[in-house]
């Protein structure tokens, strides 16, 4: 369910790390738990964003979500055609539907992420 | 907190493995396969809705017409056994305490179906109104309600039923067998299109459920949860008590002056005073429906701007996943409540461009 090489933050965001770039999205839990996905609003290229920091929202009918970068960088890729195609979140989650490209602040430590056990470990006790 | 209470089906709907949420008091499903999926089967198919947490209060005796003249706004005198009337309890302020349904069951004995947040409240009020010459009796505990909606809700119905469904007008009723279940069947619903509902005892409502699901699924049929009950009823501009309009909100204000009757014949009202002189003046305010004209979701809550000025706030708001926009209702200045008025809706820091636009946003195709 969980691809092994991502890591994965406590607020149901992804990341994939390949050199100093990291793609990022929400899981599979996220988008289960949202429902269907209407609306997403990404950054602008070239934004700075620390660790934590908001860098968009995903809503579903039902609910508003916020999106968090799992690790500090500098938005060099935006999923733009995924605004016009909001339901690929609930159809490939961790694939089609990424979000952005950070380029890493740091690219040795992606600190305090999950691997892939560790995280569905956190979601069965969280579906709890 | 207390305990969230649960309906008869509620043990089919964890079978079904839908997502629950509190709603009311209930522990009830907000979707099943998916919200979207089981808005557009109702508008193109059907879709089937617990909605047994409603409330019905039962009224009977020789004073039980007279009673009701006093505490609905609409008049009662209209109705014919097996007629149905949507119908509001106001307060002296022409408020609702709720709105309601009517169903005549016969010439001194009525159904009175009311909100499941608003049970208790709406019992206490009726109780202080003093009813005369007749008894009330709160007997939701006593009913199932499954709502069958959609244009295929007749064809997939009528053959689990001897009861002729098409002689059952539009917002009238039969009682008969569903099922082999004793069944009040009232072509009802808050969806927008044609439609059932289905007032069954608690222990018939499960196999009632399950042969409809099965029966249905051919043609389409989908349960559907409060979500979609909720998307689908907005884009009908049918009315959330306790968003669209509450104990602050006049009938006329929320566009309600079509169930409030002056009619001589009905007499003296909870209320009457108030909404009569509002008629005359003019409402202040006016709930209008609008569309937004940039991308985002309005809901309910949200700030809306005429200009830099507050004017209010979104009572309802969603996306519409029929029309495939985002709409809202909203009590704007009767002045500037016209149709293609513009205004903006804030969400979250920023102002949304939106326009008033006629209601309902949605009408089924006759």
């Amino acid at each position: 369910m969980y691809p092994q090489g991502y890591r994965y933050s406590k607020g149901h965001e992804w990341i994939a790390v390949e050199g100093d770039r990291g793609r990022v999205g929400i899981t599979d839990y996220a988008q289960k738990q949202l429902g269907d996905v209407v609306f997403v609003e990404l950054p602008e290229l070239g934004r700075k964003l620390a660790s934590g920091e908001q860098f968009g929202t995903v809503e579903s009918v039902k609910a508003v979500s916020e999106l968090y970068a799992p690790v500090a960088g500098e938005v060099v890729e935006v999923n733009g055609p995924l605004a016009d195609k909001p339901e690929t979140i609930n159809q490939d989650p961790h694939g089609a539907a990424w979000m952005i490209v950070l380029k890493l602040a740091d690219p040795a430590a992606p600190g305090g992420l999950l691997d892939a056990a560790a995280y569905e470990a956190l979601v069965a006790s969280e579906a709890k | 907190m207390a305990e969230l209470r649960k309906t008869p089906l509620h043990e089919i709907h964890r079978e079904s493995g839908a997502k629950m949420v509190p709603f009311g008091g209930w522990d009830m499903p907000v979707e099943y396969a998916g919200l979207i999926a089981e808005h557009q089967a109702v508008r193109r198919a059907a879709g089937l809705f617990d909605v047994s947490h409603m409330g019905e209060f039962e009224l009977e005796g020789p004073g039980a017409t007279a009673f009701l003249q006093r505490v609905t706004a609409n008049n009662v005198a209209k109705l014919a056994d097996g007629q149905a009337q949507y119908s509001a309890l106001p307060m002296p302020s022409g408020c609702p305490v709720d709105d309601v349904i009517v169903y005549r069951r016969g010439p001194e004995r009525y159904l009175i179906v009311v909100n499941a947040a608003n049970i208790a409240k709406d019992w206490e009020w009726l109780q202080s109104q003093g009813p005369s010459g007749c008894t009330l009796e709160d007997q939701s505990d006593a009913f199932a309600l499954i709502a069958l909606q959609g244009p295929k809700a007749e064809a997939i119905l009528q053959g689990l039923t001897p009861v002729d469904l098409k002689a059952i007008a539009f917002y009238r009723f039969a009682e008969g067998s569903v099922c082999g279940h004793e069944s009040i069947v009232a072509r009802t619903g808050y969806t927008g299109e044609d439609g059932f509902e289905l007032f069954l005892a608690p222990r018939d409502a499960p196999a009632v459920w399950r042969q409809l699901i099965e029966a249905g699924r051919p043609q389409g049929l989908q349960p559907a949860g409060l979500g979609a009950r909720d998307t689908l009823r907005l884009e009908a501009r049918m009315m959330l008590y306790g968003n669209d309009m509450d104990e602050t909100t006049t009938l006329i204000e929320a566009g309600l002056s079509w169930i409030v009757s002056f009619d001589e014949a009905k007499g003296d009202f909870n209320g009457r005073a108030a909404l009569l002189e509002q008629k005359a003046k003019g409402a202040p305010r006016r709930l209008a429906g609008f569309e937004t004209t940039e991308r985002g979701i309005p809901r309910h809550g949200y700030p809306v701007f005429l200009g830099d000025e507050e004017a209010g706030a979104v009572t309802s708001g969603s996306f519409a996943p029929f029309l495939q926009k985002s709409i809202g209702l909203a009590y704007l200045p009767a002045a500037r409540a016209a149709v293609g008025t513009e205004l903006s809706v804030g969400i979250r820091g920023r102002r949304i461009g939106a326009r008033v636009v006629p209601t309902p946003f949605y009408k089924r195709p006759r």
